[in-house]
């Protein structure tokens, strides 16, 4: 036992000595949080908008200028015809154009019907579904402003059945904060970097640089040098997180409807698989540029197949069964449970024994696989 | 103290080690004499027990390198040949951490360290990286005997090291031997081996010969000479290809030439030497050194 501590005093002596890890381990956290708490951010705003108005009345001053009340569009150019509005799609100066077709005020009052056209550049689905979701409840409510005000009848005409009267109440995140919603999806992310590519990284640095043969020509145990070697960075990897979760706290009012202690408890098991994974990794790697690459791979497919950028439900099926292999979308699953959602420990205990089960595969696969001979 | 016998070791298509058997007694400071390439290294993680052999047996301090490498591990001091101390730690931390994880500290052995430990001393907060190449020397060895160690395994430790402290390297080990240490020591510098009790000269994988420095160069019966010419490239080409030559091996800015029937050829080289009109030609008989035998025995080696 003794053994380890000398282990875990050389180790932290070695981090905190190297020039390039107290950046990397207090600046870089605060950096990923800021930057992508804000960048990573799905509410479509600034949709940039040309207006193609054919017909210069005062109904269509009033259709523009609700369009660009509501705050989700941006006026970039206002075209006399559709040709040269198409130019600027193209260029990719704007994402919508709308078509006011000449006599527009005519013939809505005097036929009580009129169409404008709704050109949207669909490369970006999402963006674009959205974008045209806004634009067909302005034209909605609109319309209906038109029958109030000169028509003198009901919004709706004819008056519609009593039905069902949808409304849309948002549970657990009411004002639909994204922030709210990524951020802890980034802190698994951190911790899940200290813990996957540090500990793999530090121990085949021992090998590259040699030392692994002086100390395997000691009486030190193999299991003592691992926990040794892994240890520092369960620890630093904790710490960041309670650093994280401070940090989202006292900066973007991050909510916490659950307990914290759930959320170490879960990281501590958690963090046990990214080192094992990181081991794994060394024990079949030479050099910190092989392990590295290959742990960039594994870092890579877990994060896009976490459901942090993309929604896993909105994945094709097969992609839905691989996540179920990915230890991140577990993670993010839960701090979001917990955080967001106040989820408590019978809520996580099913996502707990997958975690377990992950970390006893993978810490015995590494242990089997690191053959350090005593 | 040390017994190898018939020890095998083949990477892939190579041979690195044919059948190998020597023995170290107690206090016996032992030289492995080799170019690079000649299985010094592999010889050496064998006997630290880094590598399983392919074949033979080899025992350090009566202990089986295979079967009970924990207890050997606990009392050898190996020092590898690339320098494998932390470079982001000082020479204090490094030392007191290979105390530690042996479970002992500078303080207990510092009879033993004294002498080199003395010599890096006014470094001791400098990091490892920063040393110069002869210091981390010094600094491994100190590490490798930190432990009190009955058995110390050197792969080429002065390799790379300036003459000065190369000198006191040797020093240091001789002071260890006549305390009783023994030490088995790898070089590819022939002139160190002279301060060795035994040298085993070693030649792709195999011994050619174990004996002590001397005796191995009184076994040498051969006349030998070493000739200076102007144009030294010149002359080993046409020594090479004078009739009754033996060896002829280029030493420094000498050849050093045998001749198939000794004494009797020489006035025939002189002759023919002259002939191809070498300039400022001097012919001094010497008396042989190790790598003169190294040599002679190499290329009777080859020859069989």
């Amino acid at each position: 036992m003794r053994t380890i501590l000398f282990i875990l005093q050389k180790e932290f002596l070695q981090i905190f000595r190297s020039k390039g890890m107290l950046p990397i381990i207090i600046a870089l956290p605060i950096i990923q949080l800021i930057l992508l708490a804000y960048a990573a951010n799905y509410e479509i705003k600034n949709i940039t908008v040309d207006m193609v108005d054919q017909d210069h009345s005062e109904w269509s001053r009033r259709l523009t200028h609700q369009i660009f009340a509501s705050g989700y569009f941006r006026l970039n150019a206002v075209k006399e015809n559709i040709g040269s509005a198409m130019e600027d799609v193209r260029s990719d100066q704007a994402d919508l154009i709308v078509v006011i077709p000449p006599h527009f005020e005519r013939n809505l009052i005097g036929n009580n019907n009129e169409k404008i056209q709704v050109l949207i550049n669909a490369i970006n689905g999402m963006k674009a579904g959205i974008a045209s979701g806004y634009i067909q409840s302005i034209l909605q409510n609109f319309n209906g402003n038109i029958r109030m005000e000169r028509l003198h009848q009901p919004a709706i005409y004819p008056p519609s059945p009593p039905g069902i009267d949808v409304t849309n109440v948002y549970w657990y995140n009411p004002h639909l904060d994204y922030k709210q919603f990524m951020v802890p999806g980034i802190l698994v992310v951190l911790v899940t970097m200290i813990g996957i590519f540090l500990s793999g990284i530090n121990i085949v640095r021992e090998k590259e640089i040699g030392t692994m043969e002086q100390l395997n020509v000691t009486p030190i145990k193999k299991i003592h040098f691992i926990i040794g070697k892994l240890l520092p960075f369960w620890i630093i990897a904790m710490a960041e997180l309670a650093f994280g979760l401070i940090f989202s706290w006292w900066v973007f009012h991050l909510s916490f409807a659950g307990s914290v202690g759930l959320i170490f408890f879960f990281a501590g098991i958690y963090l046990l698989v990214m080192l094992g994974l990181g081991l794994l990794i060394s024990s079949r790697t030479e050099t910190q540029q092989q392990a590295l690459f290959i742990t960039w791979f594994f870092f890579v497919v877990f994060l896009l197949l976490s459901g942090l950028f993309t929604p896993i439900e909105s994945m094709p099926l097969w992609a839905q069964r691989i996540t179920l292999f990915d230890p991140v979308a577990w993670f993010i699953k839960v701090i979001r449970m917990v955080l967001i959602k106040g989820s408590g420990w019978n809520d996580i205990k099913p996502y707990f024994l997958i975690i377990l089960v992950f970390a006893v595969v993978v810490n015995i696969s590494a242990a089997l696989a690191y053959r350090k001979r005593g | 103290m040390i017994e190898v016998r018939e020890i095998s070791k083949r990477y892939v298509d190579i041979l690195a080690l044919n059948k190998i058997s020597f023995t170290v007694d107690k206090g016996e400071l032992f030289g492995i004499i080799g170019p690079d390439g000649a299985g010094k290294t592999t010889l050496f993680r064998i006997l630290a027990t880094l590598l399983l052999p392919d074949d033979g047996s080899a025992r350090v301090n009566d202990w089986d390198v295979i079967k009970q490498y924990k207890k050997i591990r606990k009392n050898i001091g190996y020092m590898p040949g690339r320098f494998s101390l932390y470079q982001d730690l000082s020479v204090q931390e490094n030392l007191e951490f290979f105390a530690s994880i042996f479970h002992t500290s500078i303080k207990n052995n510092y009879e033993n360290i004294q002498t080199i430990y003395e010599q890096i001393a006014p470094f001791k907060n400098r990091k490892a990286g920063a040393l110069s190449g002869g210091m981390k020397q010094k600094l491994a060895l100190c590490c490798a005997l930190v432990h009190n160690p009955e058995v110390l395994f050197l792969d080429e430790p002065t390799t790379g090291v300036d003459a000065v402290s190369r000198q006191e390297f040797w020093e240091s080990l001789i002071e260890l031997k006549n305390k009783g240490m023994t030490i088995l020591v790898s070089t590819p510098y022939m002139d160190e081996a002279s301060l060795c009790d035994r040298v085993a000269l070693m030649q792709t994988g195999r011994i050619m010969e174990i004996n002590a420095p001397e005796a191995i160069i009184q076994k040498f019966s051969k006349k030998l000479w070493a000739i200076k010419a102007d144009n030294t490239y010149h002359l080993l080409k046409d020594l090479q290809s004078f009739q009754h030559i033996d060896t002829c091996f280029p030493f420094g800015e000498n050849i050093h030439v045998t001749l198939l029937h000794g004494e009797a050829d020489m006035n025939d080289l002189r002759k023919y030497l002259q002939e191809k009109q070498h300039q400022e030609l001097t012919i001094t008989t010497i008396l042989p050194v190790i790598e003169d035998c190294f040599m002679d025995l190499m290329t009777e080696d080859i020859l069989h």
